[in-house]
């Protein structure tokens, strides 16, 4: 009875420093720290390439885009973060032709499930790869997708 | 002895006779109390602020982070710049609380860790108030904060607090004695209260090392009560941020909260001071036995930086166990006081008064 | 005097009154917005009545406008910390009414990112656990290790928590080609961390002290309340769905079951930390045999299951998720049940806490690791 209340102090103290043994150890190696100063490392900041940042309308040098004004994304988007404003152009040949005049995203509303990306035919849309995607104000967060001026890139139905 | 090139009592003294010479005593005495309440004043806020930050900081290396690192080099104004944000916050008036009461709760634990400054020995004839009872007296005066804790979780009308303060009342009143226990040790050893002699006493050896088992035992049982009374993890129950938010204090805003907060921190450094006075001989260097040459190298350290130094351990003693231990329950607590500590405490000073008679000590 | 009684009256109506305070819903310990009704005796806890819904967001009504493959986003807002689980249930489910195979490939990464999602929900309730009895280091140990899981998944499935990787019939992009390389080399470092979460929490006496018998759950009690999960293996309730309904790739591995018998919080502490290791061993097994083929099927552009009632059920971080999809033939759902094992094991609280003190009452709700958005839908 008292070896075992003499016994028990005893083991307790052990447990008790073992655990002191652990967080003093980490306290004298700086080196295991990894937290990172971050406005600081923001150039060797790499987001990974499947990073699901806002949804992107890729545009080529000439100002190009892929999007065909099909709406299949506005479809399959849950949340109605997509919307799409078509126009009918008249092409060359004298036809008339669906081709988007804005690509309407709103950035507030969407969950990145990514369903619009990958249901797109043509392959237009694409994540990018910025994270910071904070703004003062909520009307800044809708935005057009298709640059001023871009046109369809040929081949492209 | 070549450490009284470092007496500071020749100052203080002749401080005091220019005074004397200038004036009526009584008013002598007056300005006396006023520089040295501006020093302690002016002590207390830095030692305060600069605690709140070395927490921060060593808790942020023990949890592999980096902790306060933006306001100024390496972070170390971050308390200043917090300190600033909470004077300019609202004081926030809870209603039906009482008011009288409410007002003066963090008074009343402020002032408790400020009194119980003025009888620790910073240094030889560095010492506001050398009391011939001076363990006594810091131990007395330092069991007044928790009237303060009583009441600011009495009176801000909130059940949160009301449990903290009740928990906390219970906890500081049962740990007071084991804390009172482990002096008496020390004191039977040294056979004196007054601190001034203790720290003389340990001249060729500190206590902890002199004292043989009883007062390795004394110490480790000190350090756990005194953690017990300051309030602090693993024993911040009267906080216990994870069930009662913020225990006696949650109702508290700006500077008021700041008074409880920075109270705390003054009173784990007043507890660490008493600790490395007691057992570790407060600003005595390190002597050991017949190493002139070792000896005589220690005493060139200045016996302030000793004293800084030996707190500043105990400190980081003290801030390991909040940082690694989970928080122990009320009842638990009270079990580990009644059932383990008293009964050991109360074995230590036979032993010790045992070794004493004897002679056995050093 | 009017209205003064007499002493003994005034004591026994203070004894009759109830000293009833709210824990939550803004409370450092309830993990979200959940509130606690106590009732309590000086520090005893009398009865708990908790009140959810504080964050109940229409999930199962939503899903009734949507179509299958747009759910998936939907079951990652419920219990956020074992996302992937739940996609899997509505994945399975789905593909069960359409009565399709998915690609071995596909059933291999699932499961493996199954357990690493596993490992990092318990290494995040291992953070919070320690947390809550106040070991405030254990918080950013677990988060610090957890942050190697959640990089893994980034690199695959382009999201940390919320990762929509399951779609019916397969998943959402092949895995990353380091990803093997880098699920081994966490597993190697985590063996070597492990040890030390035993050094700081699980051996430490107060920690002992703070958690061996307390909030005991019987096994009657575990079934009858519908404890599952860790939790429910504490109480020695065997209701491992992984090895008594085997899905995805759970019946080419070998792993056993934990149970433990006391019904305590340290038993529900220990089935989770003794988890983490089969968790491990799981993903060994299979990380370097990960078939090749197809990551997903080719399914059609719109999913309409036939008229019908569908039920799947996984086990997830927290116990058995069960998705229950009523189908009328159209490429909506009818009505979508989701069984959050989380409502039924907070259910059981009361029963577990009563005549405890609050502090246990802390570590009980941290030992049942609630999700809140999962209990509130």
């Amino acid at each position: 009875m008292f070896f075992n209340y003499i016994g028990g102090i005893f083991k307790g103290i052990k447990t008790l420093l073992t655990g002191m043994k652990v967080t003093s150890s980490y306290f004298f190696r700086p080196s295991k720290i990894v937290t990172q100063k971050y406005p600081e490392n923001r150039k060797e900041l790499k987001m990974f390439d499947s990073f699901k940042g806002e949804v992107i309308l890729t545009h080529n040098e000439n100002n190009e885009h892929k999007c065909t004004g099909c709406g299949i994304c506005e479809i399959n988007c849950p949340n109605g973060s997509i919307e799409i404003v078509s126009m009918f152009i008249t092409t060359e040949d004298g036809k008339k032709k669906k081709a988007i005049d804005k690509h309407i995203y709103h950035l507030g509303m969407c969950t990145f499930c990514a369903l619009c990306v990958k249901t797109c035919p043509s392959n237009a849309l694409d994540f990018g790869k910025d994270f910071e995607q904070a703004v003062f104000d909520r009307a800044r967060l809708t935005k057009i997708l298709n640059k001023e001026g871009s046109k369809l890139m040929k081949g492209v139905e | 002895m070549p450490f009284d090139i470092y007496d500071l009592s020749t100052f203080t003294h002749w401080i005091d006779t220019s005074l004397r010479a200038g004036m009526s005593p009584f008013w002598a005495v007056f300005t006396e109390f006023v520089l040295v309440g501006v020093v302690f004043l002016a002590f207390y806020a830095v030692v305060g602020l600069f605690l709140v930050y070395a927490e921060r900081r060593i808790c942020a290396f023990m949890q592999c982070r980096l902790g306060p690192n933006r306001v100024g080099p390496g972070g170390i104004f971050q308390t200043i710049a917090d300190l600033i944000k909470l004077l300019f916050k609202e004081l926030i008036y809870i209603k039906n609380a009482d008011k009288i009461l409410f007002n003066i709760a963090p008074f009343i634990v402020i002032i408790a860790s400020f009194l119980a400054l003025a009888a620790i020995p910073f240094g030889k004839g560095l010492q506001a108030m050398d009391f011939n009872i001076g363990i006594f007296y810091v131990v007395a005066v330092s069991s007044i904060g928790v009237i303060g804790i009583l009441l600011a979780g009495w009176s801000s009308n909130s059940k949160y607090s009301l449990i903290g303060a009740l928990r906390s009342g219970a906890q500081i009143i049962s740990y007071e004695l084991s804390v009172g226990l482990s002096l008496i040790v020390i004191v039977i050893l040294a056979g004196t209260m007054q601190l001034s002699e203790i720290v003389e006493m340990q001249r060729d050896g500190w206590f902890i090392f002199t004292g043989h088992l009883p007062a390795v035992i004394a110490f480790i049982i000190f350090m756990i009560a005194s953690t017990a009374e300051i309030n602090r993890g693993p024993f911040d129950l009267a906080e216990a941020e994870s069930e009662l938010t913020a225990g006696f204090h949650t109702e508290y805003s700006g500077i008021k909260f700041a008074f409880f907060f920075l109270a705390e921190y003054m009173n784990m450094f007043i507890v660490a001071s008493i600790a490395a006075t007691v057992f570790w001989g407060g600003w005595m260097p390190l002597h050991i036995g017949s190493w002139e040459g070792f000896n005589h190298a220690m005493d060139f350290i200045p016996p302030f930086i000793w004293y800084l130094g030996k707190t500043a351990v105990i400190i980081y003693l003290i801030m390991l166990f909040k940082w690694t231990f989970p928080r122990l329950r009320i009842d638990q607590l009270l079990t580990l006081e009644w059932k383990y500590l008293l009964p050991v405490n109360l074995f230590n000073v036979l032993l010790m008064a045992f070794i004493v008679l004897k002679g056995w000590h050093f | 005097m009017e209205g003064v009684l007499p002493i003994n009256q005034v004591v026994s109506e203070v004894e009759q009154q109830e000293y009833i305070i709210n824990m939550g819903p803004q409370h450092p310990s309830t993990h979200g917005v959940l509130r606690f009704l106590l009732s309590l005796k000086g520090e005893v806890v009398q009865y708990v009545q908790p009140h959810c819904g504080y964050i109940h967001r229409g999930i199962e009504k939503m899903t009734e406008k949507i179509t299958y493959p747009q759910i998936i986003h939907l079951t990652d807002r419920l219990d956020y910390l074992s996302a992937h689980m739940n996609n899997e249930a509505v994945s399975l489910c789905v593909e069960n009414a359409l009565q399709i195979e998915v690609p071995e490939r596909v059933k291999y990464i699932r499961t493996i990112m199954a357990e690493l999602s596993r490992l990092a929900s318990h290494q995040l309730w291992w953070a919070a656990f320690g947390m809550d009895l106040g070991a405030l280091t254990t918080f950013f140990y677990g988060l610090r290790d957890r942050e190697y899981i959640l990089d893994i998944f980034e690199q695959t499935t382009g999201s940390r928590l919320t990762q929509s990787y399951n779609c019916p019939g397969g998943l959402m992009n092949d895995i990353h080609p380091d990803f093997q390389k880098k699920v081994k080399e966490f597993i190697k470092n985590f063996r070597k961390v492990l040890p030390e979460y035993n050094q700081l929490l699980t051996g430490n006496v107060i920690f002992h002290e703070r958690t061996k018998g307390i909030g005991l759950l019987s096994k009657e009690d575990a079934i009858s309340f519908g404890v599952t999960g860790p939790s429910g293996r504490g109480s020695g309730f065997s209701c491992d769905l992984r090895k008594s309904h085997p899905y995805s790739a759970y019946d080419k591995v070998d792993f056993k079951e934990i149970l433990y018998t006391e019904g305590d919080t340290f038993a529900r502490y220990q089935v989770r930390m003794d988890e983490m290791l089969e968790s491990m061993n799981i993903i060994e097994q299979l990380i370097d045999n990960i078939p090749e083929g197809d990551y997903a099927l080719k399914m059609k552009a719109i999913i309409k299951l036939p008229e019908g009632e569908y039920y799947q059920r996984v086990e997830s971080a927290r116990g058995e998720f069960g998705v229950h999809i009523i189908s009328d033939g159209n490429k909506n759902p009818y009505r979508v049940k989701f069984r959050s094992p989380n409502f039924s094991n907070l259910s059981a609280i009361d029963s577990m806490a009563r005549g405890f003190k609050i502090a246990d009452l802390v570590a009980i709700s941290g030992s049942l690791d609630l999700v809140i958005p999962d209990l509130d839908k």
